[in-house]
């Protein structure tokens, strides 16, 4: 296939699994604690506004967790499969970590699943709150151990190598390792962003399309404060990152800033745009701000930080995709904390609702959050390369012995199925944002019952409007 | 240390294996059903049957593996690049019929014969293939400098092959006797018509393997037929045929829940034998649990995990079909 070795190929069917696979946990992680707060906020007010968003999300958050759970397996099983002989030499600490999480997450979710989406009428309201929130748990205990698992491949300690496997040593170094804080709540933190941003971008869309209704504002209501309070915040996170990565994995900041060489005594400039030519050993076109790059790194003015050239030419990242993955996260991290910011105005204004602009704004940041988490990831992951395990073992060194043929079949084979599958999957899920929460759910939907005016909500001098023209058009 | 880790760890790997057989067993078992179901509604109840519970069903596949990489990191790197293809093929199958349980009901009319085939055939590629990757692992995997050292097509040969066939004639008769049990009226009185007939070919595809396995392989022949063993493991056939007896005639007599826990026991005991017959190795046909295991500490600190959270899952597993027990009707779900 193309001149590929299946080394190529593996790397390619492993990238297009995972980045399909990761982007349902992150929804799956926002929306099970979204899904949490509104039960709970039903719960504690009595308002049907939340539970008929409940009902709404839980449909999307249900096809989204099938999604999830499937390419998941496809992941668990690919270590074997695809990377054997990484199983073989690192297995002994992945292994354990994996299996921690099949144990106290894979379950706690998969069982509390079933009742969450179909056991309303049959526990009570208290236990399935109960059951909501262990499955909202259950996410957030998948991530830590997985981003333990990940991160250990980025910065490993804790361990020893006896007879050219790794074995370990201390598990509590394991799995707190130097990245591990930082990743997780990275992740975690842009899972609920990235969450925050379909949501605010489903009601955005139904407001654009005159449907204004309680539900539809609450949403965008709680997305937008979810956009001001926490975009920030992933920005000072990602920061602290930045600089555990640049103490820990000193090559990768270097192909991120696309920083080649240092002059004695000058501090590095930040490089904003440009090509870095893997082939040139240089940034081309480079726009570059003096002395920034040590400032925003080093908390200082005048301390380089290390240089692509540092390295041996087998040991960089590939430059020239990590410097505009990178740019292509911040940028949108940027965009978010801006889209948050004018929220609030418009909030001070009363215009939230109204400001079609913004409601544009909102509906095209949609699918920000899911692009920065895949943008972050490719940085993260090749920036890394070309080790699997960071100065343990390559990643070439790791693959399972398979030949070409298989390769090419199995991932002609995984291409044609996710994107089937999958594309079929987010099909059906605008169409159900687009059927948009109802109303009231389960309940009489009796003209002028509880809370609703009988007669128009206005002067009588105008009847032939309808009887219903001043009720809120709550059921489009 | 005096406890023997590897030992403990096989024994929760296996365990872990059979409660995915027994319980993912069912409800791929209904997906094979649906052609004999043509009516929309018919299928709709069977799906709701196991619509709370699949997911939960499935998650045990994923202990098996992550337990084995966990315990056994060389068994699970060179049995899972041994047997790449059949799991290819049957991650792909489980991908299908995984989401056809949602897309299914959120589907238009029009639509929605799409994912019953696709459930259909999910459960069918996803059985053939585990039995397949089961036939190939029984008939052996070659082992060299700690690496695979066979083809690509080893699993493509009879004996595997038959084992597929075998594993969907199984999991068939576990849907169907689920079904006896979770339904009623006329889709119940024609489960229990089907489960006569797929009782007596499960019979028979327990007699042929019974009789190939040990003919094709020695050390397995040994390890039946030699004395004492023979007469320690004589129940296990003497069952077999004692619960294939009882099962016939519980299910001419009508009833609801007998037909199910006989599968079970008939499934149970297929798999003992298979232990028996493989027992200790963890990839035949001579690398035992001791020579592919991971070191103490990985055994060790992973086993406390799993001796503390086994029983609770379990424990809230059980909650959950409590909580769903009983007929399933029309109209009932969430969607």
């Amino acid at each position: 296939m193309f001149g590929w070795e299946a080394l190529d190929l593996a790397r390619i069917q492993f990238a297009f699994t995972v980045s399909f696979h990761i982007l349902f946990p992150a929804v799956t992680i926002g929306l099970a604690s979204y899904l949490a707060v509104l039960e709970g906020l039903w719960l504690k007010t009595k308002e049907q506004v939340y539970l008929d968003l409940y009902h709404f999300w839980l449909k999307i958050f249900a096809v989204n967790f099938g999604m999830g759970v499937v390419s998941g397996i496809v992941m668990a099983y690919q270590f074997g499969t695809n990377w054997s002989n990484f199983s073989t030499f690192a297995g002994s600490v992945t292994g354990p970590l994996l299996a921690y999480e099949v144990l106290t997450a894979f379950f706690l979710e998969a069982g509390f699943l079933g009742v969450m989406l179909f056991g309303l009428n049959r526990v009570g309201p208290g236990l399935h709150f109960f059951s909501t929130l262990m499955v909202a748990i259950g996410t957030l205990i998948s991530t830590f151990w997985i981003l333990a698992s990940n991160s250990w491949m980025h910065t490993p300690q804790g361990h020893a190598i006896v007879d050219g496997k790794v074995i370990p040593v201390d598990w509590l170094a394991v799995i707190f390792n130097p990245s591990f804080p930082y990743r997780l709540l990275h992740m975690v933190v842009a899972a609920y962003l990235a969450t925050a941003f379909f949501v605010g971008a489903s009601a955005a869309w139904h407001l654009l399309h005159g449907r204004d209704n309680p539900a539809v504002r609450k949403m965008f209501s709680m997305a937008m404060w979810m956009a001001l309070l926490v975009a920030p915040v992933q920005a000072v996170i990602g920061d602290f990152h930045g600089l555990n990565t640049l103490e820990h994995q000193p090559a990768k900041i270097a192909a991120i800033e696309g920083h080649w060489e240092n002059r004695e005594g000058e501090a590095t400039p930040l490089i904003l745009f440009g090509w870095p030519d893997m082939a040139r050993e240089e940034t081309r076109f480079k726009v570059e701000i003096p002395v920034l790059g040590s400032l925003i790194l080093n908390h200082s003015l005048s301390e380089p930080i290390p240089a692509l050239k540092e390295f041996a030419a087998e040991d960089r990242p590939n430059s020239t995709i990590v410097f505009w993955t990178f740019r292509l996260m911040v940028g949108l991290g940027f965009l978010m904390i801006f889209t948050g910011l004018w929220s609030l105005w418009l909030r001070r204004r009363g215009a939230l609702y109204q400001s079609r602009p913004f409601l544009r704004l909102a509906l095209v940041m949609g699918p920000s959050g899911l692009v920065a988490i895949l943008a972050g990831w490719i940085t993260t992951e090749v920036g890394r390369q070309p080790w699997v395990v960071h100065g343990l073992m390559r990643t070439r060194d790791a693959v399972s012995a398979h030949g070409v043929a298989e390769m090419s079949i199995s991932l002609l084979l995984f291409v044609v199925v996710y994107l089937a599958v999958f594309g079929i999957g987010f099909v059906y899920v605008l169409h159900l944002v687009h059927k948009g929460p109802v109303t009231d759910e389960g309940l009489e939907p009796i003209p002028g019952g509880a809370g609703r005016p009988r007669t128009p909500a206005r002067p009588l001098s105008a009847p032939e409007e309808g009887l219903d023209e001043g009720v809120p058009s709550t059921r489009s | 240390m005096g406890i023997d880790l590897s030992l403990i760890w096989a024994v929760i790997i296996s365990f872990g294996v059979m409660m995915y057989v027994v319980m993912d067993g069912f409800d791929l078992g209904i997906g094979m059903l649906y052609p004999f179901f043509k009516d929309s509604h018919d299928r709709d109840v069977m799906m709701n049957t196991v619509a709370p519970v699949w997911d939960g069903n499935e998650t045990w596949l994923v202990l098996g593996g992550a337990g084995l990489f966990a315990a056994f990191p060389l068994a699970y790197a060179v049995v899972l690049s041994a047997l790449y293809l059949p799991l290819v093929f049957m991650l792909i199958g489980l991908v299908f019929r995984g989401v056809a349980f949602e897309f299914r009901f959120k589907a238009r009319e029009a639509q929605r014969h799409l994912w019953d085939k696709a459930f259909i055939g999910g459960s069918l590629a996803a059985t053939f293939f585990q039995g397949v990757v089961l036939g190939t692992f029984i008939e052996g995997i070659p082992v060299a400098d700690g690496q695979f050292a066979g083809g690509a097509l080893d699993w493509l040969a009879p004996f595997p092959l038959f084992c597929g066939l075998g594993l969907v004639v199984a999991y068939t008769l576990l849907g169907c006797t689920w079904l006896i049990m979770k339904t009623e009226g006329p889709l119940q009185r024609r489960m229990h018509d089907l489960a006569r007939p797929l009782t007596l070919v499960l019979l028979a595809v327990i007699g042929i393997l019974s009789l190939w396995t040990p003919l094709a392989h020695d050390a397995i022949a040994r390890r039946w037929f030699s004395l004492p063993n023979l007469i320690w493991f004589l129940p296990v056939p003497l069952l077999v045929l004692l619960s294939v007896r009882a099962l016939l005639r519980s299910v001419a007599n009508n009833d609801h829940v007998r037909p199910f826990l006989l599968t079970l026991a008939l499934i149970f005991l297929g798999y003992s034998g298979l232990i028996i017959s493989l027992w200790p190795n963890i990839i035949p046909p001579s690398i035992t649990i001791h020579d592919a295991a991971a070191p103490p500490q990985s055994q060790g600190f992973a086993l406390v995990g799993a001796l503390l959270i086994i029983p609770v899952v379990l424990g809230y597993t059980a909650w959950s079909y409590y909580v769903f027990r009983g007929k399933v009707r029309h109209g009932e779900g969430y969607h």
